[in-house]
C-alpha cells in the first residue's frame, strides 16, 4: 500500500516537471529577452519634427493566428534633429490607450482620465509615473525602436530593459 | 404505464438507487421553508444548467482564436438562424446566474444559514461565488472586442502590481508578450473547461451537504443555536413539524425557476445579445472601454481611490474580502439567526448594497472620465457668449481648442473630470484663473507650455465673465485696499 503510493508520486512528480515547465513557458520565455528587439518603425519622413504621431507595427513576437491584435500602436514625438520619444499607447494607470492632442500638448486617458504632457511626464489623474517609453535609434534614414511586449506599472522600469522613468 | 412501472423496476434492480433517490426526495424539512424565501439555490442550479447548454451551443459555431474570434461572433449574431438569441439567451443568463448567487448569498446571510453545523456549505458557497465572479469576466473576454481587448490590458496592469512577481503572472495571465492568440486560448480554456468542471464538482457538494444538514429552519428570535444541542433540536423540528421536500417545498422552486428562466428568454428577446463592441484591433485608440454591469463598481473604486492607495486596495481588498467571508461562519457559528436579533448584519447587508448600487451608478456615468470629443463636438452654450466681447469670445475659442471642455462643463454640456465652471468668477480672482490654468494642480494638467500669454489673458477674460447676471466677479481684498476705490470698480458688473 505504502509503496503504492510512494511509486505513485514519484511518477506524478516525473510527469509534473515538464507539465509545469510547460505552463511556466511564456515566462521563462521572456526571462531570456526574447519578446523584445530591434525592428524599424518607419522612415523618418513620416515623423515630421515638433509633431507628435500615432504609428502602428507588427509585433515582433506574434503567432499566425493572433490576427489583428498582433498590430500595436505606440506615439512618436519627433523632437528635432535625431532627437525622438517614441511612448507605448498604454496609460501608467491601468493601460487604456491615450490619445494626443496638439492643441493642449497633452496625452490624455478615457478611462480614468490619466493626463501627461507632451514630454510623457504625468500631468494629472491617477497615473503614478509618466507614459512608457520605448528605446529608439536613427538608422539608414529609418526610425527603429526595441518592443515586443506590452508595457505594464509593475515592471521596474516600464519596459522590460528600459531605462528607468527619470534616467 | 405498466409498462413504464415493469421498465423502472428493471432498472432499478440493476442500478439500486430508486430507493435512496426517494429517501432524498420526500425527506422532511422544517414547515416554513416551503417559503418564497428559500428559492435563489435551487434558481442559480437551474441558470447554471441554462448557461452550460447554451454556452455548448454557442461552442458550435464560436472560434477561440484572436484573428477569428471577433468574426465568428457577427456569424452568430447575423448570420446563423437565431444565431443572436443563443448569444442572448447566454450572455442574459450570465447577467441573471450572478444576481441571483447574489441574492441567494444575501438571504443565506440574512437567515444566520452559515452557522453550526452549516460552516462549510458557506465556505463552499464562498468559492462557487468567485467561481461565477470568474465565469462572469472571462465570458466577457470570450466576447472578443474591444472592451475585452482593453479590459485584459486592465487586468494584466492590475497583476503586475504584484510585488516582485508581477510581470511573470502577467506574462502567465497573457501567455506572452501581449494581448494576443494565446491570451484568447487560455481564458477559452477557464471559461470552458476548468471552471465549469470546478463548477459542478463544488455544486455538487454543495448541494450533497445542503441534503445531508438539512434546509436551514426559519429563524425564530429566541432560538439560539448551541452546537451540543442543534442537531437534535433541529431532527425533532423536522420529525414532528416537517413536511416532506417533494412535492410540498419543491413546487415554488420549480415556479420560481420558471419564472427566471422566462424572464431571460424575454430580456434576450427583448433586448437582444450583449455586443460585440469594436473588433479588437490594438491600433483603433478611439475607445473608452468599461467592464460590465457587475464589475462597474470595481471600475469606480479605481477612479476614485487616491493613487497611493491604489495598489494597495487591488492587490489586499479582494483577498481580504475573501477571507472575511470564509471566516465569518467561524466567528460566528452559535448564537442568535434571527434578523430581528442582528442588528449589524442587517445593516452591513444594507451599506453594501447601497455601497454597490452607488458605484455601479457612478460607474454607469464615469464622472472622472473626460469627454474626449468634448472640445470638437460640443459648443459653448449661447447664453456664454452673448454680448461678450470680442476679447471674451477669443477666450472661448481658446477654451474649445486647448480642450478645456474636456473636463471642464458649461451649461451641463463638457466633462466632469474637473469642477463645472458656469460660475467660477465668483469664486476665483483674475489672478488665481491665471494662477489655476498656468501652474495647475488640483489634478488639473499645468497649461503654461502651451497658451501664449496673449492665450491666457484671453481665457481668464472669458472665465471671468462666467458669473450668475448682476453678480459682481471675485476679487482680491487685499488689492482692493492697496489700489484704493477705484480697483474695485474696474470689472463692471454687467
Amino acid at each position: 500500500m505504502k509503496l503504492g503510493i510512494l511509486f505513485n508520486g514519484i511518477v506524478a512528480a516525473i510527469l509534473a516537471i515538464p507539465l509545469v515547465r510547460y505552463i511556466l513557458s511564456p515566462v521563462s520565455h521572456g526571462r531570456k529577452g526574447a519578446y523584445q528587439s530591434w525592428f524599424a518603425l518607419g522612415d523618418l519622413a513620416q515623423f515630421p519634427a515638433g509633431q507628435t504621431r500615432l504609428a502602428t507595427y507588427k509585433n515582433p513576437y506574434v503567432n499566425l493566428w493572433d490576427g489583428m491584435t498582433g498590430d500595436v500602436a505606440c506615439w512618436v514625438r519627433h523632437i528635432e534633429g535625431a532627437n525622438f520619444q517614441v511612448f507605448a499607447v498604454n496609460c501608467a494607470h491601468l493601460g487604456c490607450p491615450v490619445r494626443w492632442f496638439p492643441q493642449s500638448g497633452l496625452f490624455m486617458c478615457p478611462c480614468h482620465g490619466g493626463v501627461y504632457y507632451q514630454d510623457g511626464s504625468r500631468a494629472s489623474g491617477p497615473p503614478e509615473r509618466g507614459l512608457f517609453e520605448h528605446h529608439y535609434k536613427v538608422e539608414n534614414g529609418k526610425l527603429w525602436i526595441k518592443a515586443g511586449e506590452m508595457p505594464t506599472p509593475g515592471m521596474v522600469s516600464g519596459i522590460p530593459g528600459g531605462k528607468p522613468p527619470c534616467a | 404505464m405498466r409498462l413504464i412501472k415493469q421498465l423502472g423496476e428493471w432498472f432499478d434492480a440493476r442500478l439500486q438507487i430508486g430507493a435512496t433517490l426517494r429517501e432524498t426526495a420526500e425527506h422532511p424539512v422544517p414547515r416554513e421553508t416551503a417559503s418564497w424565501f428559500y428559492v435563489f439555490g435551487s434558481a442559480a442550479v437551474v441558470v447554471f444548467i441554462l448557461q452550460i447548454f447554451s454556452g455548448i451551443m454557442l461552442a458550435l459555431i464560436y472560434v477561440p482564436s484572436a484573428g477569428e474570434a471577433w468574426n465568428s461572433l457577427q456569424t452568430l449574431n447575423h448570420e446563423v438562424t437565431l444565431g443572436w438569441f443563443a448569444r442572448a439567451v447566454h450572455g442574459w443568463g450570465s447577467e441573471f446566474m450572478v444576481a441571483i448567487v447574489l441574492l441567494h448569498m444575501v438571504q443565506v446571510f440574512w437567515f444566520g444559514a452559515y452557522k453550526y453545523p452549516r460552516e462549510l456549505t458557506w465556505v463552499v458557497g464562498v468559492f462557487l461565488l468567485v467561481m461565477t465572479l470568474g465565469m462572469a469576466f472571462t465570458g466577457q473576454v470570450l466576447r472578443f472586442d474591444q472592451d475585452a481587448y482593453w479590459g485584459l490590458g486592465i487586468g494584466a496592469s492590475i497583476s503586475s502590481r504584484v510585488p516582485i512577481i508581477g510581470p511573470p503572472i502577467v506574462n502567465l495571465m497573457l501567455g506572452g508578450p501581449i494581448i494576443a492568440g494565446a491570451t484568447l486560448s487560455r481564458f477559452f480554456a477557464l471559461h470552458v473547461f476548468v471552471l465549469p468542471g470546478l463548477l459542478i464538482a463544488f455544486v455538487g457538494l454543495h448541494l450533497l451537504m445542503v441534503i445531508k444538514l438539512g434546509i436551514n429552519e426559519w429563524p425564530m428570535p429566541g432560538r439560539i443555536v448551541r452546537k451540543a444541542t442543534y442537531v437534535k433540536e433541529y431532527h425533532e423540528l423536522t420529525n414532528k413539524d416537517g413536511i416532506p421536500f417533494v412535492p410540498s417545498a419543491v413546487w415554488k422552486d420549480l415556479f420560481f425557476a420558471a419564472f427566471i428562466l422566462l424572464a431571460i428568454g424575454a430580456c434576450a428577446a427583448y433586448f437582444g445579445p450583449f455586443g460585440p463592441g469594436g473588433e479588437p484591433n490594438p491600433t483603433i485608440i478611439q475607445t473608452a472601454p468599461k467592464p460590465d454591469f457587475f464589475f462597474l463598481w470595481i471600475y469606480a473604486v479605481l477612479s476614485l481611490l487616491p493613487p497611493s492607495m491604489e495598489t494597495p486596495a487591488l492587490l489586499v481588498g479582494p483577498v481580504v474580502g475573501i477571507v472575511l467571508l470564509l471566516l465569518l461562519p467561524f466567528v460566528s457559528s452559535e448564537g442568535e439567526k434571527s434578523w430581528q436579533r442582528r442588528p449589524v448584519a442587517v445593516l452591513l447587508i444594507l451599506l453594501l448594497a447601497v455601497a454597490f448600487g452607488t458605484f455601479t451608478r457612478r460607474a454607469e456615468h464615469a464622472p472622472w472620465s473626460p469627454v474626449m470629443d468634448a472640445w470638437s463636438g460640443k459648443p459653448i452654450p449661447p447664453q456664454f457668449l452673448r454680448n461678450r466681447t470680442a476679447l471674451e469670445r477669443q477666450g472661448a475659442l481658446v477654451f474649445q481648442a486647448k480642450q478645456c471642455h474636456n473636463c471642464h462643463a458649461l451649461g451641463n454640456e463638457g466633462g466632469e473630470r474637473g469642477p463645472a465652471l458656469d460660475n467660477v468668477a465668483v469664486s476665483m480672482t483674475r489672478d488665481q484663473l491665471i494662477r489655476q490654468v498656468i501652474q495647475g494642480g488640483g489634478n488639473m494638467p499645468a497649461y503654461g507650455k502651451n497658451l501664449s500669454p496673449a492665450e491666457t489673458t484671453a481665457l481668464v477674460t472669458f472665465l471671468q465673465t462666467l458669473r450668475p447676471p448682476g453678480q459682481r466677479p471675485a476679487r482680491d481684498a487685499a488689492r482692493d485696499a492697496a489700489n484704493g476705490p477705484a480697483g474695485a470698480l474696474s470689472s463692471p458688473v454687467r
